[in-house]
This record gives C-alpha cells, structure tokens and sequence, in this order.
C-alpha cells in the first residue's frame, strides 16, 4: 500500500473541525457529570441507609448498563414521552448522566481511602466535621481523585465518538463521511484514531503534571 | 490537689466486644500518670475514652470539673481543653510542619495569625523542630514526625496530655529522642497519661503506674513498687516478656 501523503492533508482540515465537536461533547459532559457527582458524593458520604439508596441506584444502574443502552434511550426512547433533545444535546446529556457515576465513583473511593487515623486527629484536636473534610480530608482526597478524574476525561473523549451513530458530526462522524466518498477506510481510520489519540495522550501528559504539581512532598519515601 | 480527670465506672467496647469493665481512676493537676499492661488490655482505649474518640457504653468521665459524657456536653470545647498523641504521630500529610500546628490554633482556638505564629514557634521550639518548620511530615524521620506531633498537642496549651504509645512505632534509636522529649515537658507541670511500654521511662516520669489486664485495672502504684515489688504474677509475667526482672 502506498501511503497517499497529500490525501492525508487534504482530509485533514475537514477532520479537525470535528474535533471541535468532539471536545464540545466532552468536556461539557465532563463538567456535567462533575456537577452530578458533586451533588451525590456527600450524600454518599454523610448519610446513612436507606438515605444513600437513591444516589447509589443511580451510579449502580448507570455503571451497570452500555453508555450506548443510555444515549439510545435519551435520543430515540424519551419522545416517546414527549421529550425531545437534538442529537449533540442527546450525547451531551447522556454522556454527563454516565460520567456523573463514574465521578461519583471516584470521589467516594477517594474520600474513603484518606486512613480513619487522620480523622481521629483531627478530632482530637477539637475540629468541627466540616472543618474536618474542608482541611484535613478533601485536600488529601482531590490530590488522589485527579489522575482517575482526568482518566475519565480520556474514556469520554473516546467514549464520545458513540455520538456520532446518532448523526452528530464529531470526528468519528466525518472520518465516516470521508469514508463513504473516498472509499479509502484504512487511510480515514488511522488518521480518525491519531487525532483521538493525540488529544487523549496531551490529557495523560497534563494529568501527570497536574499530579507532580500536587503531589505531597515525602509521599515517594514512605 | 486539684482533680483534671475523674473516670467512674467506665465500661465500653467495640461492636459486641467488650474493651474495659468497670474502669475508675482519678488524675491529679500536674501529674504524670503511666498505663501499662499487655496488648488488648484496653490501655488505648481507655485513653480514647477520656475525650470521647471511642463512645462510653455506662460510667462517666469528668475533665477538669465538665462530664465528658454527658449528651449534652459539646465534646469538641472537651478535647480542646486536652492534646492527643497518637502512636503513628497522625500529622496532616499535605501540609508542612508549621501548617500542621497553626491549623487548629487558627480555626479551633480562633487564635489571631499573629499569636498562633508565635505559639507555633514557641512549641517547635521547646521540641527542637523549629529548623523543620518548612519540611512536610513525610520529609521526617518517625522520632521527628513524633515529635511536632507533641508540638501539636503542647500549642493548644492543654490541661492534660494524652499520649498513646509515642514511641512504639518507632527504631531504638529514634526512641531516646521522643523519651528526652517527654521527659523535658514532664519537668514542666502538665498532666500527663501515657501509655507505654517504655519501664525505664515510667520510673523516671510517673508519679503512678496503672496496670491494666484484659479491660481492668489490676493494681496502681508508684512506679518502683510496681515494677519491683508487685505480687502479682500477671505483672511479673508481663515484665519479664518486655526484658524487666
């Protein structure tokens, strides 16, 4: 197979439109299902069964059925009761509703793994329960969440590309298009996942900064 | 001699399981008073207990006049009043040594920047971490780490200082530097109960050594009568398993 270097650019500008789409969807769905999440994790936290039930069904049957099982039934299932979203505003919304599980799912874990001794400190010290979390136990937490966070925000760039069966014209849906005129999948493909992979890699890379800012001084000698 | 901890009758436990039966004991203004006894005796829970870390089942607990276990109580004004070392030092991780003694000086004490500041150096100092100010906890050896854990304590200037096995997390070496520590703020006035297993500590600092033995307290003393002429075979046992007769 000969690579065809000017086919390669000439897609290229068509393409990258679409990643403005496919960032459009996830980061806002990203910042929806932090929103999500925020709202549910100190129910999680602070209350007890059966109040907790609510919050945890939700991220029990979202992280228990195919996120494309949930954008169908945002897109084609809920006219049927009368509500109707266009098709970006489906994969936002769907996209969000997900990830709000799985940030939810991360906040817990690491609120949870802070030890039970730095309560205990903190208690004795005379400290109030908020001024515990707000001091002692969420700053210690979001240093671990951040990695596993941004890992989310990797799984929903790719995870955004399902989009694009619903007709939005994100990357994977003009690589389709490409596709469909040009015939020349394996070139179209390879460029599609080089550009997913790219913004995926530039997350990671920034993630790993992120995390060498935070880190907390001494944690790699005990 | 004026009465900071009155224990009566304290039983409590984890789960089903009971820890201590029908503890009683006083602790007097500016004395220094050591609990000893083999592991699962009870001893740290009964530290826990005084401010209320580990809930009372029955009995009450009364720090300086207040009962601790009334409902009524507001049990963090209590552990104000106390400071509570912990055997694995429990220092805020994420926040440097100085950060670490002018938090709660700042938010539970309402003390201005300025007094906390000074306070803070005051206790860094009287431990000789005061050069450490700037490190984080895990930039710290143990002995070290245990040592602004004292500091810690001491700035909230407290009635008494509870201190549960300061010293058993950590090498022979780092030891001696906690005990000369303890032994500098024993000289110093404060009440103090310390669990240890450290026997030439306890005759050196206590004025009482409680033994404890699955829950209850099997005999109180002096120090030397304790350690050298107990009748009990329990304590006699304990002894020769930590290298003591």
């Amino acid at each position: 197979m000969i690579i065809d270097l000017e086919f390669f650019v000439s897609i290229l500008p068509y393409l990258l439109e679409g990643i403005k789409i496919t960032l459009e969807v996830s980061l806002t769905s990203f910042i929806i299902g932090f929103i999500i999440s925020s709202i549910i994790t100190p129910t999680r936290i602070f209350l007890k069964i059966p109040f907790t039930l609510p919050a945890d069904s939700y991220v029990e049957l979202i992280r228990g059925t195919p996120v494309l099982v949930q954008l169908f039934i945002i897109y084609f299932g809920l006219p049927s009761i009368g509500i109707y979203f266009d098709p970006l505003w489906a994969g936002i919304i769907a996209l969000g509703i997900n990830s709000g599980a799985y940030q939810a799912e991360i906040f817990r874990s690491s609120i949870k793994s802070i030890p039970e001794s730095q309560y205990l400190a903190a208690e004795s010290l005379g400290m109030s329960n908020l001024q515990i979390y707000r001091y002692v136990i969420f700053p210690q937490a979001v240093r671990i969440a951040i990695p596993a966070l941004i890992n989310e925000l990797v799984t929903l760039v790719k995870e955004s590309s399902l989009v694009s069966i619903i007709g939005v014209t994100d990357l994977m849906r003009r690589g389709e298009y490409i596709v469909a005129s040009t015939f020349k999948a394996f070139e179209v493909y390879i460029v599609v996942a080089i550009v997913y992979f790219l913004i995926c890699y530039t997350l990671s890379f920034i993630s790993r900064k992120i995390e060498k800012i935070l880190k907390i001084p001494g944690y790699e000698r005990s | 001699m004026k009465e900071i901890v009155r224990i009566e009758n304290l039983s409590t436990g984890y789960g089903k399981q009971k820890v201590l039966d029908n503890i009683s004991l006083k602790v007097y203004e500016g004395e220094k008073v050591v609990i000893m006894g083999p592991s699962g005796s009870g001893k740290s829970t009964l530290l826990k207990s005084i401010v209320k870390l580990v809930e009372p089942w029955s009995g009450k607990i009364f720090l300086n006049g207040f009962e601790v276990t009334s409902p009524n109580i507001d049990i963090r004004k209590i552990r104000q009043m106390t400071g509570f070392v912990f055997q694995n030092y429990n220092l805020f991780p994420h926040m440097t040594v100085l950060k670490n003694i002018l938090l709660p000086l700042r938010i539970v004490k309402k003390m201005s920047k300025e007094n906390a500041l000074k306070q803070a150096i005051k206790v860094l100092k009287e431990v000789n971490m005061l050069e450490f100010k700037d490190k984080y906890p895990l930039q710290l050896s143990g002995g070290q780490q245990q040592r602004v854990a004292i500091a810690r304590a001491l700035a909230m200037n407290p009635i008494v200082l509870l201190l549960d096995e300061p010293t058993s997390a950590l090498d022979p070496d780092l030891r001696d530097e906690v005990l000369n520590t303890l032994r500098k703020i024993a000289n110093e006035g404060i009440a103090m109960i310390i669990v240890t297993h450290e026997v030439d500590f306890a005759i050196d600092v206590a004025d009482r050594i409680v033994f404890m033995d699955k829950g209850r307290i099997l005999e109180v003393g002096r120090p030397r009568e304790i350690i050298y002429k107990t009748k009990s075979d329990m304590i006699k046992r304990y002894l020769k398993s930590i290298h003591v007769g």
